[in-house]
């Protein structure tokens, strides 16, 4: 396809981009061992994902104490949303193929308060690791009674939930014989919108997970657990789904009380 | 801080089913009183326009309040969110109706408050759109101060007929000054 972006004119092997990743893991262990703070962060210039090779940020990002509007974030409400679209497995005539499951969570900031009544949103491939989108080439089925998409709102406890199938991995063409790791893609929103936030949730144990530059360009291995969910019994249910668990913490905010008090 | 934050991952190629919705760009209806349009291209590090960005912009209302209502995602034509959401065209385009927004604190530059992802881009990018025009205003922003002075210019829009062109590069030759808010 036309978006390959890639320095060398050969695309690169799976074994290449392990080499690839591997060098960066020595060096930030080497960073590490002379006493270099932990990354949180994911990296924006990371080779081994083509695509960012043009697309980041070769300066620094610059600091500032956010400001005015930074302050604030957009207010969503049940007016915006469905409450049925917190069931991506209800949209069409039939139930759609694949594991039925539930993901549920909990949205905090970074001082561990409740991100409560905000815009949560999901996307993601169907069973079989295909998405609906057009221009998603992979052969493998459509699902007709799965589009992927779904939407709903944090309660006072901060708390989201879906119903979904869960999806499959998929091939791409960053090097021969790409896979990512399956996930669901995440949109969130704090009080706050420098906490703004788009991620992907793994599934424990993925065998994809070392092979996958997106996942490794958070280099520190703790940080990147914390895309992972965990499989959890109490949300399971009885003949019908399991499930899965995955709290999400934003930054923290900014805006003093007397702000707040407005 | 007490916990650490979720990290950010790509939007990826495949958002189009489920970010972009109708009327995302529209924050005020045609014909309404200072209706003004916001645009712009996304350009990468080769000067190609980046047809798989997508755009959020959010803002205060032309009196310089932040508005607290909702119904962004399902407009009625009457009430301003302050928020909106564009894809970027084929062309790397991405376009917003909307009115220029006022300065939240007295005699401060007014901007817009600009999210930025794409394909290929790791992370979201957070930046800002300042108005023109409002010189004394621009010369005393804390945060235009704060960058060198050639790098000033990428976060200021540029009249147009209509409104104001502001365009985003990810990297390179007029690279945009990106955001860091000291927590990620
Ligand atoms: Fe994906």
């Amino acid at each position: 396809m036309a978006e390959l972006m890639t320095t060398t004119p050969e695309r690169a092997t799976q074994d290449d981009v392990n080499e690839e990743i591997a060098a960066i893991v020595k060096e930030y262990d080497a960073a590490l061992a002379d006493g270099a703070a932990p990354e949180v962060a994911t990296r924006l210039d990371y080779p081994p994902y083509r695509s960012s090779l043009l697309r980041h940020p070769t300066k620094d990002l610059h600091h500032a104490d956010p400001e005015g509007i930074e302050l604030w974030a957009p207010v969503f409400g049940e007016r915006d949303i469905d409450a049925l679209e917190a069931d991506l497995t209800i949209q069409h005539g039939g139930d759609p193929v694949g594991e039925r499951i539930v993901v549920t969570g909990r949205v905090i900031d970074g001082d561990g308060r409740p991100v409560r009544g905000q815009l949560v949103e999901v996307w993601q491939a169907n069973a079989a690791g295909r998405y609906i989108h057009k221009r998603d080439q992979h052969p493998a089925p459509v699902d007709p009674n799965f589009t992927g998409v779904g939407r709903c709102l944090t309660d006072d406890d901060g708390q989201y939930r879906f119903t979904t199938i869960k999806p499959g991995p998929y091939p791409w063409k960053n090097h021969l014989n790409a896979w990512r790791p399956a996930h669901v893609h995440f949109s969130l929103f704090g009080t706050e919108f420098t906490q703004r936030l788009v991620t992907q949730m793994y599934f424990p144990g993925d065998p994809l997970f070392a092979l996958d530059p997106i996942y490794q360009s958070i280099v520190d291995p703790r940080a990147r657990e914390r895309l992972v969910a965990t499989y959890d019994h109490d949300v399971t249910q009885h003949e019908w789904c399991t499930g899965y668990r995955w709290d999400i913490v934003l930054t923290g905010t900014h805006r003093t009380p007397v702000e707040e008090d407005e | 801080m007490k916990y650490p934050p979720t990290p950010g991952q790509t939007v990826g190629p495949f958002f189009h089913d489920a970010l972009p919705y109708f009327g995302g760009s529209d924050l005020v209806p045609p014909g309404h009183p200072g209706r003004i349009h916001l645009h712009g291209t996304v350009f990468d590090g080769a000067g190609t326009p980046i047809p798989d960005a997508l755009v959020e912009i959010w803002q205060a209302d032309a009196g310089g309040s932040a508005s607290r209502a909702t119904g962004s995602l399902r407009r009625d034509g009457f009430t301003f969110t302050g928020f909106g959401r564009a894809a970027t065209d084929g062309t790397g385009g991405y376009s917003f109706s909307t009115v220029a927004p006022g300065p939240i604190a007295p005699a401060s530059a007014a901007f817009f408050s600009v999210c930025v992802f794409a394909r290929g881009l790791l992370d979201r990018l957070l930046t800002r759109a300042y108005l023109p025009g409002d010189d004394a205003s621009l010369a005393a922003d804390p945060l235009l101060v704060s960058l060198p002075p050639e790098r000033r210019s990428t976060l200021i829009a540029a009249p147009d007929a209509h409104g104001f062109v502001f365009d985003i590069r990810l990297q390179g030759e007029g690279e945009t000054v990106f955001l860091w808010h000291g927590s990620r």
